[in-house]
């Protein structure tokens, strides 16, 4: 994947690029990012679940909170502007910009045991993306008590009136992105989702490029 | 100054046995056999639990599968957030995002179940008369508005919840996404939520049925985005009795695909 500054899909990013990877498909990522570091998540084929965590790096027992995140701006959908919050309340990352109109925070992670429930048992031995978090997390000292509800970036989980809800058709398409710049040091847990039961991944998982960007003035 | 009346051990004791049969309303019946609200129908012998949490207040039970849980807003403005774990190995927690993603549906009311993270049951809800529960606004933390910490007379809810996990051997990192009963959240089709912060009538009643052995940690704190000056978290009654485990013709469990796997599952657990 080119890094030169005339690739289009990094436009509007900080000038330094730090790290620019593409995570294959079904597969887990992670990575350190510091404050004012800014992370793009670029969906490369279209309608591309990825689901993420956060952990402070300071303190990994503060981590990404779907439930205070959604109190703190009083709407499930994330969107340019929202303020990623951790589990103490306090502002962990902002969603500086996306080209798609919201990303979802209440689907939860796919896993062989809830896939079970959703599908049948013939999908037990199916990839999972809880199965991805339990992969990352444990090259950091963590376990599944460390895996609470995360963010779908590319999916939708629309909610009807008598609050009937799922995971529908995607609005997403190749090339578009989320931005997050972070408003502390953080290690950000990617799940390239390996679904293939249901519409978030268009029943095809792609793969996914991530880039961590900086002020040519930022430290590191 | 008079002599102390807990000057010596002697007197101290004294003092200390002089408050026995002490009433408040914030307290546990022991034993749960002398309850004083027995539910109907329930022998006392099979009462396992009688609390009435007040306001700011926690608690945290086991409770054993096929056990019945009873909540009642006695004066129809608490808000009780709830942590629940498999007692057996509590690293099976709730899932709040595969309870409504599973059940395709957001709002929690009689005949729901309560999904852990392993694809079963944890509990089920036998009857509601509130129909107004919350799977997406979490607890108060210390940084809400008008909530404190633990010692203050406005203790938040998260570290209420820290507080009564803590006591089974859990840490922060098992205060996991809650469930607030009694404060319901309804979503617009634009994703805003609204709050539904009360106060109802009294007497509200939930009956929830414990599915696996559980551990539940309750605390009674004001809904987070409850933006009433007052902190106000209204007293409730929670009841507990021994039942019956689910039947394979159970309503409950096979009312959905999706409900009778989660009951396969739970059921192919505990074949041992």
């Amino acid at each position: 994947m080119s890094k030169t500054m005339n690739d289009s899909a990094l436009a509007g990013l900080p000038s330094r690029i730090l790290l620019d990877e593409v995570v294959p498909a079904r597969a887990p990522w992670d990575h350190l990012v510091r404050s004012g570091e800014t992370l793009r998540i670029l969906d490369l084929e279209g309608n591309q679940a990825v689901d993420f965590l956060l952990y402070s790096a300071d303190d990994d027992t503060e981590r990404y909170s779907a439930q205070d995140t959604i109190a703190a701006q009083g709407n499930i959908f994330l969107r340019t502007g929202t303020v990623l919050m951790s589990n103490e309340g306090r502002p962990m990352a902002a969603i500086s910009a996306t080209t798609i109109a919201y990303h979802d925070t209440i689907g939860g992670a796919c896993s062989c045991e809830s896939n079970t429930l959703r599908y049948g048992h013939h999908t037990k031995s199916q990839h999972a993306c809880v199965e991805n978090f339990l992969i990352s997390n444990a090259r950091h000292d963590r376990g599944k008590r460390d895996i609470v509800s995360n963010i779908n970036w590319f999916m939708n989980v629309p909610v009807e009136a008598d609050g009937t809800l799922g995971i529908v058709d995607g609005i997403s398409a190749p090339g578009l992105y989320v931005d997050l710049k972070m408003l502390m040091d953080v290690t950000a847990v990617i799940s390239n989702c390996p679904q293939i039961n249901n519409p978030c991944n268009g029943f095809n998982p792609t793969a996914v490029r991530v880039v961590i960007a900086a002020e040519p003035s930022e430290g590191r | 100054m008079g002599a102390s009346r807990t000057a010596d051990p002697a007197g101290a004791r004294a003092h200390a046995r002089a408050m026995a049969g002490t009433r408040t309303e914030a307290m546990p019946t022991v034993p749960a056999t002398k309850a004083e609200d027995l539910p109907q129908g329930v022998d006392p012998e099979a009462m396992l639990w009688e609390e009435t949490i007040g306001t700011g207040g926690h608690a945290a039970k086991e409770l054993t599968r096929g056990a019945r849980m009873r909540l009642i807003d006695l004066r129809g403005d608490a808000c009780v957030s709830m942590l629940v774990f498999n007692a057996e190995r509590p690293a099976e927690r709730l899932n709040v995002a595969d309870t409504v993603k599973v059940q395709w549906n957001a709002y929690l009311k009689a005949g729901r179940l309560l999904l852990s993270d392993m694809g079963r049951v944890l509990m089920s809800l036998l009857h509601d008369d509130a129909a107004s529960h919350d799977p997406f606004c979490g607890p108060s933390n210390r940084r809400t508005p008008g909530a404190g910490p633990n010692w203050s007379a406005r203790p938040n809810a998260r570290e209420r919840l820290l507080l009564g996990a803590a006591k089974f051997g859990l840490g922060r990192k098992d205060v996991h996404p809650c469930i607030n009963w009694f404060k319901g959240v309804r979503v617009a089709e634009d994703g805003t939520i609204s709050v539904q912060t009360g106060p109802s009538g009294p007497g509200r009643e939930l009956v929830l049925r414990a599915e696996m052995n559980i551990l539940v940690v309750l605390a009674n704190c004001p809904h987070v985005l409850d933006r009433r000056e007052d902190y106000v978290a209204t007293p409730v009654r929670i009841s507990a009795w021994r039942g019956p485990v689910t039947t394979l013709d159970d309503p409950i469990r096979n009312a959905t695909p999706e409900s009778v796997r989660a009951f396969l599952n739970v059921e192919e657990y505990f074949r041992r």
